[in-house]
């Protein structure tokens, strides 16, 4: 089988206020695993899209067999022999793996006999065991994958894209998956292979080309470097450090959960018994792989969900069966995990997004009307007090780049003197200034008494701010740890649940 | 107001409207008929009588569209508008012919009877939508043909005989307000309650755009996630706003039932089809006060000029042609217009940007 083998040359691409990327050059060998890696907003994703036609490049070339391409539309992507897994799979759960492979690629085997024997032969070549005839929806994750895989392969891609792919596996799994990668480079398949998680790039890779802040900055040999190295290099010697100093923790309870039990629609625990309190002037950090029930956690303390069981209390008051409405106007700031969908109105300038989530309450509204002078005064203070970059506050939020919109956010909910703050990823996808920024802000506001519940996927973040770390594995509080004394390791052992890792 | 945000509030329904015309008249002409007719027709100055036909159901059509418009704002697509304003007609009319209130308090009682009816006709769709996740479309198309059939039942049943049909009981005389007379020449009164659409209207704006109401509704259409994590309780936003705009819906044929035809019996005594245009007005508007107004005197005025067109040999249902592609070219047009002025934004805001942090750095 034919191999591929690609370059892309001084990249460049703009978008309005942010530069994603800027000179990123990068070489995938025939027949080898390239690991690509760098922090959340290191510009990953959008070298990813470039490489895969649904962006084209401001600058730079990209150089397939030797010849300069350029792809208008994944089409031409994939004519050219590139596939792409994305993080989210694209497959309709109430078809056949046969028909969510051939959906689209009908061209080419047909859908009947032809299909099937195609895509009995690469699932058997390279171990993948897929039935052609299985409904997607009896799929687990993991099977779900290689049907995304196997996708791009019979569609003739000899270079395949992995956006982030172990993000939703359990070890097991990650295991099997890179069983599977190296039965496609000994085809002389090649893997771009997209993460952050060091472990797993020096488990798999064959080479390594590390991003930050929107360019390549270099490249490393798996069989010599040290997670170290590559650490150092993905974040930069002047790593913003988030210490906390002195403590500021209190007696007074702010928010305590007891024996909280949340189901899903369709009867499963999502929580399961979970207890937890948060003190006045504490930050309590929420440590796990995404998906173990954090999200659930913040609902149902912002009332967004109901508990099946237990009670949650904001200081001495019964909270459990309030509504978000509710819990907000008893002094709850909510820095919400996808900001775009539930942190902002995109289309509404800046100050009628400061009224949003604080409807009920002044300066924005008196007495059940908009007060606008108010509104207007106080999104000004917030876009100074928090060095929101924006041309006014008449500007549409959408207009502004992903940190500002969050500094404003985090500006907004710690309006009003909270009591309690719950932030989910506060400051994902934010660039490294406007973090600094938030992360002294919450430590400020802690330090005034504020209580915050902190999730986060990023550990240093964790580390840095939290007075206490509580690690979060399949709707259960799992472990506790000292952020002072935790090491990275023992904190991945607990939240992957692997004593034996 | 910004003076490109005027430019392109104004521009987009202007273009489509000489678009509409320009392509009903290739319609006209590809059929054989006169094209400069239609268009001179159209644009002539109306004779008297018409101006307060034109005056007369713009009230109407608005009235309609801002019922449309109060859900078109959170995202909900209230196509019964058209069976709640019948629900509405039939009980007004109904309790106003049982003259059980005497003389002008009548009048007020019937106005609340209409809305309860429309909002409880209205709260139907609303509560199978939010209770049993039924699109509030399908169901209010359906109770649209139920309100219809049902009213022309009760009329027939319970209402009295009128040539070859069944109407509801008169109002009685002291009832009946007086209109307002224009033009002591021309037949026919500006209606009383024609004044109605403007207390509506100014509801409306107020409602939207300066109380917590209208912001929690205008944020769950904007983006129902938002709204959510703010604290907006959206199931129950659903009813309250589905019953408002069914109550607003009542109120669209009051104008016509006190002004002149004082009893409800369709298809004489009623006139259908108001919701529907009423839609097409809340969209030609952008479901912006002024909008509604100025799109609901376009639809009247074109529907008014199109009688004259019979005596040139056209059918004055081309103008639905005319009302139908007005609609069309409107919402592409301001979904461009939006769409460029959205990228504006986001470059004029990176280049002020750009040029602050040129302007530290140097």
């Amino acid at each position: 089988m034919t191999s591929i083998d690609l370059e892309a040359r001084g990249i460049g691409k703009r978008f309005p206020g942010v530069v994603a990327n800027h000179d990123v050059s990068l070489h995938i060998r025939p027949g080898r695993v390239h690991a690509l890696i760098g922090e959340n907003g290191a510009g990953k994703s959008t070298l990813m899209k470039i490489l895969y036609g649904v962006q084209a490049p401001d600058d730079g070339t990209i150089v397939v067999d030797g010849d300069p391409v350029t792809f208008a539309t994944p089409t031409d992507a994939i004519a050219a022999g590139i596939g792409m897994v994305f993080q989210h799979f694209m497959l309709a759960d109430n078809l056949t793996v046969l028909e969510n492979i051939v959906l689209g690629a009908e061209k080419r085997h047909g859908i009947g006999g032809a299909a099937r024997q195609r895509i009995t032969e690469i699932s058997g070549r390279f171990g993948f065991g897929l039935d052609p005839d299985d409904l997607v929806e009896t799929l687990g994750v993991a099977d779900r994958q290689r049907v995304e895989i196997l996708k791009v392969l019979y569609r003739g891609a000899r270079l395949i894209i992995l956006d982030e792919p172990t993000a939703v596996l359990v070890p097991q799994e990650v295991d099997a998956l890179f069983a599977n990668l190296r039965e496609l480079v000994a085809d002389g398949c090649s893997v771009l292979f997209i993460s952050h998680k060091l472990d797993e790039v020096l488990a798999i890779a064959d080479d390594i080309t590390v991003m930050r802040q929107g360019t390549t900055v270099g490249t490393a040999d798996p069989a010599t470097a040290t997670k170290h190295q590559l650490a150092e290099l993905m974040v930069g010697s002047e790593l913003p450090s988030p210490q906390t100093s002195e403590s500021t923790v209190t007696d007074d309870v702010v928010l305590e959960l007891r024996d909280v039990v949340v189901t899903d629609d369709a009867g499963r625990d999502r929580l399961s018994d979970i207890s937890l309190t948060v003190h006045r002037g504490e930050v309590v950090g929420i440590a796990g792989v995404e998906g173990n029930g954090q999200s659930e956690l913040v609902e149902v303390v912002m009332g967004m969900r109901r508990c099946r069981s237990g009670s949650i209390h904001l200081d001495a008051e019964d909270t459990t069966r309030l509504r978000t409405r509710g819990v907000r106007e008893r002094g709850v700031g909510f820095i919400p995990e996808d900001r775009h969908r539930h942190g902002l109105v995109l289309d509404y300038p800046l100050w009628e997004n400061r009224i949003l989530g604080h409807q009920t309450r002044r300066p924005s509204v008196r007495r059940g009307l908009i007060n606008r002078a108010g509104a207007r005064a106080d999104a000004q203070r917030i876009v100074e007090e928090f060095d929101v970059r924006t041309p006014g506050i008449d500007t549409t939020a959408r207009a502004l780049s992903g940190g500002n919109q969050q500094k404003f956010i985090v500006g907004r909910e710690m309006s009003g003197e909270p009591r309690l703050l719950i932030a989910s990823h506060p400051t994902r996808g934010v660039d490294v200034g406007a973090q600094a920024a938030i992360w002294e802000h919450i430590r400020a506001a802690r330090r005034q008494g504020l209580g915050v519940l902190l999730i986060s996927a990023d550990l240093d973040e964790l580390i840095g701010l939290s007075d206490r770390l509580e690690v979060i594995l399949r709707g259960r509080l799992t472990a506790r740890f000292d952020p002072a004394q935790v090491t990275a390791s023992d904190l991945g052992q607990a939240m992957t649940g692997g004593r034996d890792a | 107001m910004k003076r490109s945000s005027i430019v392109g509030a104004i521009v987009p329904p202007l273009v489509a409207v000489l678009g509409a015309m320009a392509a009903t008249s290739l319609v006209i002409a590809v059929s054989g008929g006169s094209a400069v007719d239609f268009v001179a027709t159209i644009f002539s100055v109306p004779n008297e009588r018409v101006l307060i036909t034109i005056i007369n159901q713009s009230a109407m059509l608005s009235l309609s569209a801002f019922a449309a418009a109060i859900c078109f704002r959170m995202g909900l697509f209230n196509i019964g508008v058209e069976g709640q304003y019948t629900v509405g007609a039939c009980a007004g009319a109904f309790f106003a012919g049982s003259g059980l209130v005497p003389g002008p308090l009548n009048i007020l009682v019937t106005l609340v009877v209409a809305m309860l009816a429309g909002a409880g006709y209205a709260l139907i769709a609303a509560l199978l939508k939010v209770g049993r996740g039924v699109s509030e479309v399908i169901s209010a198309i359906m109770l649209n043909y139920i309100a219809l059939t049902m009213a022309g039942y009760l009329v027939a049943r319970y209402g009295e005989t009128s040539g070859y049909t069944y109407v509801t009981a008169e109002i009685p005389p002291s009832s009946q307000p007086l209109g307002f007379n224009l033009f002591p020449n021309a037949p026919g009164d500006v209606w009383a309650l024609s004044t109605l659409a403007v207390i509506v209207g100014v509801g409306y704006w107020f409602l939207m755009s300066r109380t917590r109401f209208g912001f929690d509704l205008r944020a769950t259409g904007e983006s129902t996630s938002a709204a959510l994590a703010s604290g907006v309780s959206v199931g129950r936003m659903v009813l309250i706003v589905m019953a408002l705009s069914g109550a607003v819906a009542g109120l669209v044929w009051m104008p016509a039932f006190f002004g002149s035809v004082h009893s409800f019996g369709p298809p004489e005594n009623f006139q259908a089809g108001l919701g529907f245009t009423g839609l097409a007005v809340a969209l030609l508007g952008r479901n912006r006060t002024i909008g509604i107004f100025v799109g609901a005197v376009l639809f009247a005025f074109l529907a008014g000029q199109s009688n004259a067109l019979q005596q040139e040999g056209i059918a004055k249902e081309v103008v639905d042609i005319t009302q139908g592609i007005v609609v069309l070219a409107v919402v592409v047009a301001y979904a461009v217009v939006g769409r460029r002025r959205a990228q504006a934004e986001q470059e004029r805001v990176a280049r002020q940007l750009d040029a602050e942090r040129e302007g530290v750095s140097a």
